[in-house]
């Protein structure tokens, strides 16, 4: 019969004996784990951080842009055409399935006048779309009647900077802001959404309706035209179908024949950071199995430790054979010696990691993500270490001859 | 019924091209509550006879019964298990694990029984007890004298129970004194607890404190009569 808890007694005390010793082997799993914690953090913290930025910008976005013209044998680049038109972002609404909503941009920058005060920003002219392809929420206020887009209502609607720049601590809503020299009424405030991926400010803007953008703002656009188009996908999966169906209606819509080249660009932005945070990802994963080599290096050391104390300790192991040890008692409890050593070691390997990671991500500002699984994965991973480094030097204990192992000095 | 039993018992070993005898055709008896000296020089058998009676060793060729059960064709495991249960040793070198307590040290055989860990202590303090060492049950082996280990040893010989003890020149590494105070104690042992005592040494003086003597020469016994004390 085996007696684990007495097995577990005398491995603990074998293990008391050689404090140094012990420590130091422990120190190579410790370190693996602490890396692999580290990395794992810091990894999953910046996919995450990346996972956010998509979340900002609005997720199954895609962007339609104007191609490029040919005036005079001279080509302008992308999105210089006037082609793209607000029946066109209607028309993709309304006809593509997969598509769950549209908003039209005509943009520029504009000084903005509040009372005293003034600042540059960029005015959108759009639709009451808009906010729902961003998926962006009003702090206060409301968003644009379907109206006031259809009529060139002056009402606009404003981004965190913008408010804070302009009015302090005043309350913008129905007050007056001039963009241009045009009076505008302010309707409602937007939530902060705060920094971009390419680090742009994305609450310094203002929302108008892009039929008063183009009449009263923009004016040297042709009416009806936008400077491009904002699409909502129904969902993650019908993004692809959405930019193929886009694809056809506007072929049709602009009449290009077959053979003859797209007079519009459609972009998945989603796509894109998606790419980016699978990126990410291979990346953390490619971390943590660099960091995970130096766990196993930290295992062989194990090993070379349970070697030599099998070695030291034969008379020991005579003298426990000789008293009744059958080869199972030996091994184990050469095993959970091994696994003990393994386990601390994981234990303050884990509490070391997780100190790393927050060390820095306070002081050099790194986003960390320490998730359950990773610490729970580091530290099944040390027993198993224990396990598989500590079986052959138990196995070889076992195997001893307890005549021998009594002779030996 | 005899407690040992051995039947045509031999052990050959191939050290290179010839093939040494350690034990040739030994057959012999021993029952229960004996006390029994092997002697002999060295070379004799007595080691490799003692090593195999101790079911440390299995013989070449030859029966062995120990208490009844046959354990010359046994494997490892069920050996170990018969140590435990039957056999106490007490060596030479007294051979007790450093850097553990005296009470430690008396309760290892429990380990390997199926006895509980609340036992333990107890068994093995009435073991320390018994050989009046309960003083110095938390003393480490290099804190006491060299006649206090051996007896922690059969103290640990004592603390399962077993019927049998083995010796191996255990006075070997001891002064006289303390030689006759151990032999004594053996003596004790034997017409108290009538625990039989197969005990081997190559001294005169220490075999006069057995019943019986057995010489070995060249794997073979060469005398066994009783001895009268």
């Amino acid at each position: 019969m085996i007696n684990v808890p007495s097995t577990v007694k005398i491995s603990l005390r074998a293990l008391r004996v050689n404090k140094m010793r012990s420590a130091l082997t422990m120190l190579g799993i410790i370190i693996g784990v602490a890396a692999v914690i580290t990395m794992l953090a810091v990894g999953r913290g910046a996919s995450n951080k990346i996972s956010e930025q998509i979340a900002t910008v609005g997720s199954n976005l895609i962007i339609v842009l104007p191609g490029s013209t040919m005036a005079s044998g001279i080509r302008l680049g992308s999105g210089a055409s006037q082609n793209l038109t607000r029946a066109d972002a209607e028309a993709i609404k309304n006809e593509c399935s997969a598509v769950s909503t549209t908003a039209p941009i005509l943009n520029g920058s504009a000084q903005i006048v509040y009372g005293n005060q003034n600042w540059a920003t960029t005015v959108f002219g759009t639709d009451e779309g808009m906010l729902e392809v961003r998926e962006w929420p009003l702090s206060s206020g409301r968003n644009f009647y379907e109206q006031e887009i259809r009529s060139g209502a002056k009402v606009c609607i404003l981004g965190r900077t913008v408010v804070d720049n302009l009015f302090g601590n005043d309350d913008p809503l129905h007050k007056a802001i001039r963009i241009k020299k045009v009076p505008f009424v302010v309707i409602g405030v937007l939530e902060s959404k705060g920094q971009s991926m390419m680090g742009q400010d994305q609450d310094d803007i203002i929302y108008v309706p892009v039929s008063t953008a183009q009449r009263n703002l923009f004016g040297r656009w042709f009416p009806g035209t936008v400077r491009s188009i904002m699409v909502k996908a129904e969902s993650t999966e019908a993004l692809e179908r959405a930019e193929k169906q886009i694809k056809e209606l506007l072929r049709q819509r602009h009449r290009i024949g077959p053979g003859q080249e797209d007079d519009f660009t459609v972009r998945n932005l989603t796509q894109m950071m998606q790419m980016a945070e699978q990126a990410s990802n291979v990346m953390a994963l490619l971390l943590a199995a660099i960091a995970s080599v130096s766990l196993l290096v930290g295992g062989i050391g194990i090993m070379n430790i349970m070697l030599v104390s099998v070695t030291e300790r034969t008379r020991e192991i005579g003298i426990r054979m000789a008293v009744g040890a059958k080869s199972w008692d030996i091994r184990l409890q050469f095993i959970i010696e091994a696994v003990i050593l393994s386990l601390i070691g994981g234990l303050i390997g884990v509490l070391l990691g997780i100190l790393a990671a927050e060390f820095l991500s306070f002081f050099a500002g790194w986003t960390i993500l320490i998730s359950t699984y990773s610490v729970v994965l580091s530290f099944g991973f040390s027993g198993l270490v224990g396990i598989f480094f500590g079986f052959y030097p138990a196995y070889k204990a076992s195997l001893m001859n307890p005549i021998d192992a009594l002779r030996h000095e | 019924m005899a407690l040992i039993e051995t039947d045509q018992l031999e052990k050959k070993y191939e050290v290179g091209d010839s093939i040494v005898h350690a034990l040739d055709n030994v057959s012999l008896q021993i029952s229960a509550g004996e006390f029994v000296a092997v002697m002999g020089p060295s070379g004799s058998g007595k080691s490799t006879f003692m090593n195999v009676i101790g079911c440390l060793d299995v013989p070449t060729a030859g029966r062995y019964l120990l208490d009844g059960i046959d354990v010359g064709r046994m494997g490892r495991n069920a050996l170990a298990e018969i140590r435990n249960q039957k056999i106490g040793f007490v060596f030479q070198g007294f051979n007790l694990l450093s850097r553990t307590t005296a009470l430690e040290n008396v309760e290892v055989p429990l380990l390997y029984s199926a006895s509980t860990p609340k036992d333990h202590k107890n068994k093995g303090r009435e073991a320390l007890k018994l050989l009046g060492l309960e003083e110095r049950q938390h003393h480490h082996p290099n804190q006491l004298s060299g006649g206090q280990q051996q007896r922690v040893a059969i103290a640990r010989a004592l603390v399962n129970d077993a019927p049998l003890i083995l010796a191996d020149e255990p006075t070997g590494n001891l002064d006289t004194k303390t030689s006759m105070e151990i032999m004594e104690l053996f003596v004790r042992l034997n017409e108290e607890k009538k625990i039989t005592i197969v005990l081997v040494t190559h001294e005169p003086d220490i075999s006069t404190f057995s019943k019986r003597i057995i010489r070995f020469l060249d794997g073979k016994i060469v005398n066994d009569e009783d001895n009268k004390r």
